[in-house]
Parts: structure tokens; sequence; C-alpha cells
């Protein structure tokens, strides 16, 4: 299930180590006194899909806001690109979870879109023909092109979600953060939105997901990453999304049937 | 008299009142717009009754200095120092305690206000100065309105106006989805800040003419009433800026017609019409649209019903749907269908199952999203796509016997 030929033909793009697209170090970040991601080291393999993976409020979307800088970290380094976060920004697109924001918002569909392009507008920039030909072209990708003039408030979950993952396509980034794209979408959506993600990878961009769904890691990722708080496995599918590693992870939450049956699965 | 009211006749003083509250109207529109999109609209209210302390102090200091207490400049400069920390102590309760924000400004409102109200009664048994009309900030008197203050508001109000075409985009970003805004490396709790600066300094500038109790209607009325109308974020700020410089002048004109007729709540009541208006009138999401709505659904769907009913022979019992069908000749009294009724029957039917291939395909989906189980599918396809579906379907099923 693991395309191993595609694992090693890729790393010839001339990335060592310091300029991984993120790398995590000693990351803790708490809300009061309980940490919720405690002590978390992080290395993002350039121009590969990793999945982030663990139990509820395991601390999966902390450590993507925190490596964002939306929420501020106890302790710990981000650096992006091999450079401080606020230096590389433009490079980073971001894909919150949809039930972040209020749907009834007055705007459409297309104006969300070109909130993407904000950078290239900047304050008083004149909204131009091609910005929104750009902000189009995204829609289409993502198999919304035909929704640009509706209300955000139209759409179903899985259609916000390929609104948000088109904003994001905007920015023209190399580096793709989402938060849970997978959570509560229809089939059609989720399809859409890998096989977006998966065109990203061939362009050579690095996609890092916070994911839920174990049954289909091994089928849209090249990594894992396990936490729960703390850092519990990182690595390849193969190495890293193990039995043993998810027992680890989800402790008693998993039943046991299932993990045997990923066992299974993962051979 | 109100003719020559509106048509600023009234002499010097109603026409500077005039002047001043449209501009006042118009920057309370547009600023309370963004702090409405962003969910925070009460702040506006902890931030206008926060000014009280720093009048009276402002005064109290003045006075105490030999200057005339009354200096409308100073005592706008005490209101906003006095607000500051009043917006300060608010975010701070909402950031380092549990307090959720509503709570903070409950507290930070009625702390700042009754401390303001005792300062404003040590003030008047001083004996200091002339302080009589320093309670006219409670609600706001306009009756010795000079030029100079009229001149306060004005450019208050244009400079208010400036800034937010400048930093409308990122307050408008940040107001729909502030964990993208800082991921794109806005400087979100900033940009709050500027917007509450804002809204700080409408209050302060409009606690003349309605005073800080009731600035807060000016703030959030206009664009509460504005969003009936419009699902877009930049018209609800023009026609919020636009509904707050109308109800302001109408307003001002009105209290000038007539004597004792105080300024600043006959503002708030007219701006309070245009939300009533809006309320009951606005297409698609005001009242009586959404009735109307419900009422022609609930025809659609009796009349969907019953012709679905018609074209697989089954018997109608409801009423409604028998009147409707009736109606529209496609049964006869007795219940027995038409040919017309038939002819459309059928084509109900052949319309339930086109939609069910439009809606199965993916290729569809903008159409399907339509889908309502009522709406005609000729309103979402072409001609040629429906032509398209019926070729998967496989013709026209022959239903009628």
């Amino acid at each position: 299930m693991l395309d191993l030929a595609s694992s090693n033909g890729q790393v010839q793009q001339d990335q060592g180590l310091e300029d991984s697209p993120l790398t995590i170090r000693g990351l803790t970040v708490s809300y009061g006194q309980k940490p919720a991601v405690f002590s978390v080291d992080m290395t993002v393999e350039a121009g590969k899909m990793t999945a982030i993976i663990g139990p509820n409020g395991a601390g999966k979307s902390t450590m993507l806001k925190a490596a964002l800088g939306i929420v501020s970290p106890v302790s710990g380094q981000v650096k992006v690109f091999g450079q401080p976060l606020d230096d590389k920004r433009a490079r980073i697109a971001y894909v919150p979870q949809r039930a972040s924001v209020d749907w009834d918002f007055p705007t459409g569909v297309i104006d969300v879109v070109l909130m993407g392009l904000y950078r290239e507008l900047g304050l008083l920039g004149r909204l131009r023909g091609d910005h929104k030909a750009k902000a189009m072209d995204c829609l289409d990708r993502v198999g919304m092109g035909d929704f640009a003039t509706r209300q955000i408030g139209q759409l179903s979950g899985g259609q916000q979600q390929r609104v948000f993952l088109a904003r994001a396509l905007a920015q023209g980034a190399d580096l793709y953060l989402l938060d849970e794209p997978f959570a509560g979408v229809d089939a059609a959506t989720e399809k859409a939105i890998i096989s977006v993600l998966k065109s990203l990878r061939e362009a050579g961009k690095t996609v890092v997901v916070v994911h839920h769904d174990l049954a289909t890691v091994s089928d849209y990722f090249d990594n894992v990453f396990l936490i729960n708080t703390r850092k519990v496995a990182e690595g390849t599918v193969a190495e890293a999304f193990t039995a043993d590693t998810l027992q680890a992870a989800y402790g008693g939450r998993l039943a046991t049937a299932q993990v045997d049956q990923l066992a299974l699965a993962l051979g | 008299m109100l003719i020559d009211a509106l048509l600023l006749q009234l002499g010097y003083n109603a026409t500077l009142v005039a002047i001043g509250a449209t501009l006042l109207g118009i920057s309370a529109g547009v600023t309370g717009t963004f702090l409405f999109l962003r969910k925070r609209a009460l702040v506006s209210d902890a931030i206008s009754h926060a000014t009280l302390p720093g009048v009276c102090l402002a005064f109290i200091l003045m006075a105490s200095f030999g200057g005339d207490g009354r200096n409308l400049i100073g005592l706008l400069l005490g209101s906003a120092v006095s607000a500051s920390v009043g917006l300060w102590c608010l975010n701070w309760l909402t950031r380092n305690t549990r307090l959720a924000e509503d709570a903070a400004i409950g507290s930070v409102l009625s702390v700042f206000f009754g401390f303001g109200i005792v300062l404003l009664t040590v003030i008047q048994t001083l004996g200091v100065g002339r302080q009589a009309g320093l309670e006219g900030f409670l609600l706001g008197s306009t009756a010795g309105m000079l030029w100079t203050d009229a001149m306060v508001i004005a450019v208050g109000g244009a400079v208010t106006l400036l800034l937010i075409m400048l930093i409308r985009r990122p307050m408008t970003l940040v107001a729909f989805d502030p964990e993208y805004a800082a991921a794109r490396g806005l400087p979100v709790s900033k940009i709050d800040m500027a917007m509450m600066g804002l809204v700080m300094a409408v209050t302060v500038v409009g606690l003349k003419i309605v005073g800080l109790i009731l600035i807060v209607a000016l703030l959030i009325i206009p664009p509460v009433a504005a969003r009936f109308w419009t699902e877009r974020s930049d018209y609800v700020v023009l026609l919020a800026g636009l509904m707050g410089g109308v109800s302001a002048y109408v307003g001002a004109a009105l209290s000038a017609s007539a004597p004792n007729l105080p300024t600043g709540p006959i503002i708030v009541l007219m701006s309070f019409a245009l939300f009533l208006i809006s309320l009951l009138f606005a297409p698609s999401r005001g009242v009586l649209a959404a009735i109307l709505r419900h009422f022609r659904f609930q025809r659609r769907v009796h009349m969907r019903q019953g012709l679905l009913a018609l074209a697989q022979g089954q018997p109608i019992y409801e009423k409604l749907t028998l009147r409707l069908l009736r109606k529209r000749g496609f049964v006869r009294a007795d219940g027995v269908s038409t040919d017309k009724g038939k002819a459309r029957a059928a084509k109900a039917l052949r319309d339930e199952h086109r939609w069910a291939v439009v809606r199965s395909d993916q290729a569809h989906e903008a159409a399907a999203a339509l889908y309502d189980g009522l709406r005609q599918i000729e309103t979402v396809l072409t001609q040629d796509q429906i032509a398209e579906v019926d070729r998967q379907i496989g013709g026209p099923k022959e239903i009628l016997a």
C-alpha cells in the first residue's frame, strides 16, 4: 500500500534537514495549567503529505495553531523553510476548521477566495479582473466554479470546506496546513480535496493535515505524526503507523479489534 | 416647520446641529458595522459608559486650575482617557480571567458609570466653575452648541471615516475569520484595538449630540438594520452609514421643528424606525418576506405532492391539496383528474426522475444544491442538459394508462 518508489523518487530536491518546510522544537502549549502540547519536536519532510493523528484533545489542532503563531506557546521554536515564521508567512497557507467561522457572515463564495489574495491586494489595492480570474481558477480546481456568486450561507459543509481550500490555493503557497479538512464532509468532497492535495504534492508542495480517520491514513499519506500531548511516533506510514504506535497514542480508547484490523490492512 | 427644518431654514444653531449630527450618524453607522460583524457590538456600550468619569475628572481639573470647566475639547479628551482605561480593563478581564466578555462588559460598564455618577454629584456640591449642563453628556444636549463644537464633531467624524477606509480590508478579514487572519500574519489584536479606538472616537465625538447612554444605538442599530437588506459586507457598511446619516439628519431636523424635543433620543427613534422598516419589509431576510415565503412554500409542497399522487393514481385526502389542484384546473370537483392535470402530473413525475439523476451526478453539483423537492428542473438546467438527463433515464417514462 505504501508507494516506496515515489517516496525515494522525489528527494532529489536539494533540501537538507535545515530547509525542511516546517520544523518544530520543544513546543509546549498550554491553556491554563494543563499542557495541550508538551515538548514536541516535529520535522516535516518536503514534497510529502503528512498526517497528524491522535485521539480527541491530543493537541493536534493546537500544535498546528502554535506552528502558525495563532496561539502563543509556553516554550519552543518554530522554523519555516529554515527561517523564523514571520519571514516566511507568504509561503504558508492555512485551512482552518470550517466550524471556526460564522457562515452567516454577509459575503459571497468568491469573496472568501479573494481573501487568499490579501497580500497581493494590500490595504487599498483595487480588485482587478486578473484577481477574480485567479480566484475563479482556484474555485474550479475544487469543483466549486459554479458556486462563485452564491452566498456562503447556502453552502453545505463539504462545499464550505472546499471554499476554504480554494482560498488557501489562491495564496500560491509552498506549505499547506489543513485542520481536519475531512471532518463531516461528503464523499464527493473528500475525493475532491484529496485529489487537489495530491496534485499539490505532484507540484512539489508540502502538505500537512490534521486527520482523524485512521482507515484512510495509508491511502492518503506518505508520512505520519502521532501525538497524544507528547509525540508518540514520526516517520513514514510503514514505520510510524503500526499497531504498537497506535496503541501507544490511543491507549484504551481504540478498540483492540480496530487496531488489529488496521494492522491487518497495513500488512 | 418640519420642511423648514429639513431644509436647514431654522437658524444657525439648528443648522449646526443638523450638519454635525449627520456626520456623526454616518461615521457611527460605518464604524458600528465592523463592531457588529466582529460580534462585539456590546463593547461599545461599555466604552460609552466608561467615558463619564473622564468627563467629570476633566471638568474638576479644568475648573480647579481656574479655566472654563466646560471646554468641550478638554472634556472630550478626559472622556477618551477614561474610555481607554475602561477598554483596557475589559480586555484584561476577558484575556486573563475566566470571565466571558458579556460578564466583563457588564462589570466595566456599571462600575465606570457608577463612579461617574458619584463624581457628577460631587461636582454639583463643589460649586466650582459653571457646572450646569455637565449632565447633558448623559443624554446629549444640543441647545448651546457652538461653531467649534460642530467643527470638533465634523473633523472627528471625517477622520474616523478616513481611517476606516484605510483598514477596512483587514478589519473585514479579522471579523470573518480571525484565525486565518492570524495565520496570514495580520496583527489581529492590534486591528481589534484600532477598531475599538475608532468606536471610542465616535463615542467621544457623539457625546455632545446623543450622549453616552444612547450613542450605542447609533453604533448598533444602523448596521443591524442594514444587514436585513444585503448579503455583502461592503454594502452593509455603506447602507449602515447611509441609514445612520439619514436618521441623524431627520432626527435633528425633527427635534428643531418643535420646542423641547430632545435631539439625541429623537435621532435614536428615527434609526429605530428604519430598523423596524427593515425588519418587516426587507426582501429575503425580512419578517414579512419570511412569512410569505413560508406560505408559498407550503402551497408548492401541496401542489407537488398532489401532482405526484395524481400521476401514480393515488387518492388525495388533503383539503388544501385538492383546493389548489382544482383552482389550477388539474382535477374536477369530484376529485377526478382532468387531461390538463394528467399531463402536468406526468411532467412532475418525469421531473422527479430527472432530479434523481441530477442529484446522483457530481457534475451537476451546483444544480443539485438547489434541489428542494419543488423546483422546476428547467430553472436550473438548460434544454440540452435536460435532454442529456432524459437520455440517461431512457426517455420519458410512460406512466399514464
